[in-house]
């Protein structure tokens, strides 16, 4: 398990490495040199030169390389062009906004997912499995903006149930949650209807595992069978969505955050491209790939912990 | 045709366990129905062991698992009753139904590797299915199970409940099915093919445990195999299933050493040191086996029989006596003197 964790750990961290290289390489090679992209037509060449030199642009390739390791590693991801304040203070400022709303995202469909998958398979074939079916892929398929401005529009507008914008006053842990509802709702809709059907299809299948039939052979009750016996290992394969989920709500969080004008990562990032703000655009990016790899990372450790199978074979 | 026939003997049939009466049942498939069993009878009496015998797809586990209610969803009854202690458990109430699975019927599956849930240890499952028995907390539930665990020959029993099956071997797997089907202290054991997955001396070991839990226990035992020398060894009655028929059945003796359908006969005849070689697989016979969707007219073994004669092919052979509880289903089959 010990060697399991290291192994799954360093292929987090190969997978950071790689994402680095590949965003170095890309700001490398788009047209058009950064200093003078986030100075403007109007700079003069001495100013350009003073802002390349600050960010490192007039040294060689490959020490521009390790010098952006070796600065992602110490935390440093350069210093916010406008206001000089180090762009991981901003990063880590936006974080928590969008973990949050990320997280809460996932709970919508963990909430609605598992259990209208589960109620499907195990009334396969009547019309609430086939509405619920129908509703799921209805659900995948609409982006998340769109859920965000008709839901706006329905509870917040129409209903006046829920506020529209923002994130609740600073501290007041209620006022949050209360406008964490609607987005949450708006970026997590999608992966209601993926998580459905994806319970759906696992649970049919372990519900026709001989094993499955021993238990019936054994006169359990049917909630014990489902839910002990079948759901169990019915969820495993979601688990592992579930960390791609979570990777998944994090990046998708620009649309909506812009949508109900909440801070964020997202938000962060399109402010930071509309006033080619290169190093928090930098920050933003990179942060939510190595949130990425993390999360996949931990779903797969506790898919190893859930499983003995998966375990004993570790 | 659908008259009722009396199988093994009616005297017997009195006081049978479990009394399966012309059972049909058919599979829905896009092809059309599948005629997977057709006026099946036969009866285990109480404490005896019963063997079913029949190539692959001779509708053996439909057999069991109609007798358990066990169906996959596709299944259709056409007709017929599986009385279990005189009671229907095909019309039964999902709630009696309940009482009866694990308590007064256990089963045995044929591949222990899946038949046990791969998440939970063998403990929780063995306690699981004591659910019933409210007056006796978790932990004599997990001393009730470590014992019936030692008497199958599993070694540091009350360790080993924490374990998950894929601690265990296939044999170990498939002695711990058999003490789970124990737990309940069933009237009927039934177990489909308990030993093909596993090698020759386990097999072996696993058959003399069976021989050994049935006397001790008292209970009676329907066993399935392909191998007919287990069948000679463990059981007292057989009954010979071709193609969802039941071609012949009687005491062992009598259908192993005056077998009267030409079916049995063939699968006798390859091998005349039958009865003493346990391993032997069930022969394969020259011809294919009817298609259970279109099924010929006549006898159903016409298409293979080294005896068919015009008959054989027109008119279905009706089940016959040959002796006091030996009956075939054949055109030659009559009655014999008993020397
Ligand atoms: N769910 C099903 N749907 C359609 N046909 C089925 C179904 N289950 C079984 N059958 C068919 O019914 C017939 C009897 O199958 P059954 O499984 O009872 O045979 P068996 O004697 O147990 O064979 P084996 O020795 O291979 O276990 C076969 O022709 C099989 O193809
Ligand atoms: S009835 Fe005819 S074909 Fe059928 S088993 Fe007897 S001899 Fe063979
Ligand atoms: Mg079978």
């Amino acid at each position: 398990m010990l060697i399991y964790a290291l192994q799954r750990i360093g292929l987090a961290m190969l997978i950071c490495v790689v994402a680095m290289t590949v965003l170095f390489s890309i700001a490398y090679v788009i047209p058009g040199d950064p200093a003078s992209i986030t100075l403007g037509p109007r700079a003069t060449p001495e100013m350009r030169e003073a802002l390349r030199e600050r960010m490192g642009l007039d040294q060689p390739l490959p020490i521009q390389l390790v010098n952006f390791f070796g600065n992602v590693l110490t935390g440093d991801l350069g210093v916010d062009v406008w206001s000089k304040r180090p762009v991981t203070t901003i990063v880590f400022d936006a974080l928590p906004y969008t973990l949050a709303l990320a997280a809460a995202g996932l709970g919508w469909a963990i909430l609605l997912g598992i259990p209208l998958g589960c109620y499907s398979a195990i009334r396969r074939n009547t019309l609430i499995d086939k509405l619920t079916g129908v509703i799921s892929v209805g659900a995948i398929s609409v982006p998340s903006f769109v859920v965000a401005i008709y839901g706006i529009l329905i509870f917040a507008v129409g209903l006046r149930w829920l506020p529209a914008l923002g994130a609740g006053a600073e501290g007041d842990l209620l006022d949050q949650l209360w406008h964490l509802i609607l987005p949450a709702f708006a970026i997590g809709l999608g992966w209601v209807g993926y998580l459905a059907r994806l319970v759906r299809a696992s649970m049919l299948e372990v519900m026709s595992e001989n094993h499955v039939r021993t238990a019936r052979a054994f006169g359990l009750p049917e909630r014990m069978i489902v839910f002990r016996y079948a759901l169990r290992i019915a969820v495993l394969p979601t688990v592992t969505l579930l960390g791609i989920a979570y990777g998944g709500l994090l990046s998708n969080a620009v649309f909506v955050e812009f949508v109900f004008n909440r801070p964020g990562i997202g938000q962060l990032a399109v402010a930071a491209v509309n006033t080619r703000n290169y190093p928090v655009m930098m920050g933003a990016t990179l942060t939510t790939v190595f949130l990425f790899a993390i999360c996949t990372m931990i779903a797969d450790l506790i898919v190893a912990l859930l499983d003995p199978r998966v375990r004993a074979s570790l | 045709m659908a008259a009722v026939h009396p199988v093994i003997a009616p005297e017997a049939r009195a006081d049978a366990v479990l009394d399966v009466r012309d059972l049909s049942i058919d599979f829905a498939t896009p092809r059309g129905p599948v005629h997977a069993l057709r006026e099946v009878n036969l009866t285990v009496p109480r404490g005896s062991v019963v063997g079913v015998v029949g190539e692959s797809g001779s509708g053996k586990t439909t057999l069991i698992s109609a007798a358990m209610r066990l169906l996959p969803d596709n299944a259709e009854l056409r007709g017929g009753a599986v009385l279990f202690e005189g009671e229907d458990v095909l019309r039964m109430s999902p709630q009696a139904l309940r009482n009866l699975r694990g308590q007064r019927i256990s089963m045995v599956f044929q591949d222990p590797m899946t038949a046990l849930n791969p998440v939970l240890s063998i403990g929780q499952q063995m306690v699981d299915i004591q659910y019933r028995d409210r007056g006796l907390g978790r932990a004599a539930k997990k001393r009730k199970a470590a014992e019936l665990l030692r008497r199958v020959g599993i070694p540091d029993p009350m360790q080993r409940l924490g374990n998950y099956p894929h601690e265990f071997s296939g044999g170990m797997r498939q002695r711990i099915a058999i003490a789970m089907a124990l737990l309940g202290n069933p009237e009927l054991l039934i177990a489909d093919e308990p030993t093909t997955a596993l090698d020759v001396t386990m097999e072996a070991q696993i058959i003399h445990l069976l021989r050994e839990l049935q006397q001790d226990y008292q209970s009676s035992i329907l066993f399935i195999s392909h191998n007919l020398g287990l069948i000679a060894e463990l059981c007292d009655y057989v009954v010979i299933l071709y193609a969802g028929t039941v071609v012949e059945q009687g005491t062992v003796r009598d259908v192993f050493h005056r077998p009267q359908h030409p079916y049995t006969e063939a699968l006798l005849v390859c091998d005349p040191a039958l009865l003493q070689d346990v391993t032997r697989e069930l022969p394969t016979i020259p011809g294919d086996v009817p298609d259970l969707v279109n099924l010929p007219r006549g006898c159903i073994f016409a298409e293979r029989c080294p005896r068919v004669f015009e008959r054989c092919r027109a008119e279905d052979p009706a089940t016959r006596w040959v002796s006091a509880g030996h009956a075939a289903r054949c055109h030659l089959a009559s009655p014999l003197e008993r020397s």
